[in-house]
């Protein structure tokens, strides 16, 4: 077992390399897609919840995996596609791996945002606005800053999720920690390397979970008595 | 309207399509049956007073929590496998081991459910207020007693939201099965998708199909929801088609 370690560790370290990477531009990407999306789905303009709500629901609705296959596999088979100018992303399996796990994080943040978002306490929306801030500014100086506090332990579930999720972009030809681990194990049928990889992503997701209470604290430290 | 591959019979897919989502639905029912029965010994097990039996169900959902879905098929189905035939070894039976795919299916993705459903269970529990089960001691119940008629029953009333959110992502998962080849929806798309080099419409009738289940599973949680809550005074959730979760 462990001359398996010696011979194809590295090979798990580079595809856990990429799987970090992948993880950390998707959170971001998903982030930046979700406030918008929350906010849209928190309208009282159905024209513009309605988009977000259908968003939302088809990347709840149905498996990452196929959503990653629908990009990569479904939308290559057209010669627009492959002549137009998104080929860039479309054509290259990590980029594709990224675009998906992206688009099917926003959805969860968006919802997990929506809920942060409605559990601000009502009075300070009203202070603030008593105060005479801008729309705009209660958002930014109120709304936004609670409702991530409020959403921050969900939100770091989800990136767990995120994390397990992404061991997917193995089956579109990434090679990710997953995806290392699938082609060592093809070549000599030995099963300990799924042990190594599970031991790899146990770690992964340790670091993420301390990551966040350490992030929990730095938020919440205006909360600790003075002293 | 409907492509000619997309059709059912000879000339198309259609039929192999709703054939994989009918495998689909049966492998979630078995992995249902094998969560709910693990995350209930799990939930029992993490609120006993044994240390022992709490460390094992705790290391349990910590393991399954940590460590990505499709792994834990593979391990299942390749390490379990493996164990498996080293064992029948051990009683001198050397004809190796055919492990069934939709045995390993069910439960690779029963262990996961279970899991998290322990989590659901142990709160639910929890949540049932101490008077009722002393009140039932007192009027001289068996704690067999107390458990099936006053605690069990209240227990599914709270843990029917979690186990419905559950369900949904249960749906979703047993696409990663399609990875031992087993006949189920994704398998026969990915399959058609290629036989066809018609990946598009494919994988979008597939979505299509795995919303429906998702569709039709949101309507049934409602209603059951509706049904446990039914003695309980406002809180008979509202008839809405589409109940979100969590």
């Amino acid at each position: 077992m462990l001359d398996l370690w010696i011979t194809y560790g590295d090979r798990l370290i580079d595809g856990a390399v990429i799987t970090v990477r992948l993880v950390a531009l998707a959170c971001m990407i998903g982030l930046v897609l979700a406030v918008p999306l929350a906010l849209a789905r928190r309208s009282d303009r159905r024209w513009v919840s309605v988009p977000a709500y259908l968003y939302i629901y088809f990347f709840r609705g149905t498996p990452l995996i196929v959503q990653l296959a629908l990009l990569y596999y479904g939308l290559a088979q057209f010669e627009a596609v492959r002549e137009g100018p998104l080929w860039i992303v479309l054509g290259d399996a990590e980029y594709c791996g990224l675009l998906g796990l992206s688009l099917n994080t926003a959805a969860y943040v968006a919802e997990i945002l929506r809920g942060g978002i409605a559990a601000v306490p009502k009075g300070e929306v009203e202070a603030a606005d008593a105060c005479g801030m801008p729309r705009a500014a209660v958002y930014r100086r109120i709304v936004l800053p609670r409702a991530i506090r409020i959403a921050w332990p969900a939100y770091g579930n989800e990136v767990i999720l995120l994390l397990k999720g992404s061991a997917l972009v193995s089956t579109i030809t990434v090679y990710d920690l997953m995806g290392e681990t699938r082609s060592v194990f093809s070549r000599g049928y030995d099963d300990a390397v799924y042990l190594y990889a599970a031991a790899l992503y146990l770690i992964l997701a340790l670091a993420v979970t301390g990551a966040f209470r350490l992030g929990e604290r730095r938020m919440n430290r205006y909360l600790r008595a003075a002293g | 309207m409907i492509p000619e591959i997309l059709r059912f019979g000879d000339t198309g897919f259609g039929d192999e399509l709703v054939a994989g989502a009918l495998v689909t639905l049966e492998i979630a029912l078995y992995s249902l049956a094998i969560g709910l029965g693990l995350g209930l010994t799990a939930a029992g097990a993490k609120l006993s007073r044994s240390r022992v039996l709490r460390g094992i169900a705790e290391t349990y959902s910590l393991l399954i929590r940590g460590i990505p879905e499709l792994l834990i098929i593979l391990l299942v189905y390749y390490s379990g496998g493996a164990a498996v035939e080293a064992l029948l070894g051990l009683f001198g039976h050397d004809g190796g081991f055919d492990f069934n795919k939709r045995l390993a299916g069910s439960l690779a993705l029963g262990l996961i459910f279970g899991a998290f459903a322990s989590e659901v269970f142990r709160g639910a529990l929890i949540a049932v207020p101490k008077g009722q089960i002393e009140a039932a001691l007192a009027i001289g119940m068996t704690r067999r007693q107390v458990f099936l008629r006053v605690r069990f029953p209240q227990m599914l009333r709270f843990a029917l939201p979690g186990l419905g959110n559950l369900w949904m992502v249960l749906l979703k998962d047993t696409s990663l099965v399609s990875v031992i080849a087993l006949d189920e929806l994704m398998r026969e798309t990915s399959v058609a998708a290629e036989a066809t080099q018609r990946p598009f419409e494919f994988y979008l009738a597939a979505t299509v199909l795995y919303l429906l289940l998702t569709i039709v599973s949101d309507v049934f949680r409602a209603r059951l929801e509706r049904r446990a809550n039914r003695g309980i005074a406002g809180e008979a959730a509202p008839r809405r088609l589409l109940r979100r979760g969590v």
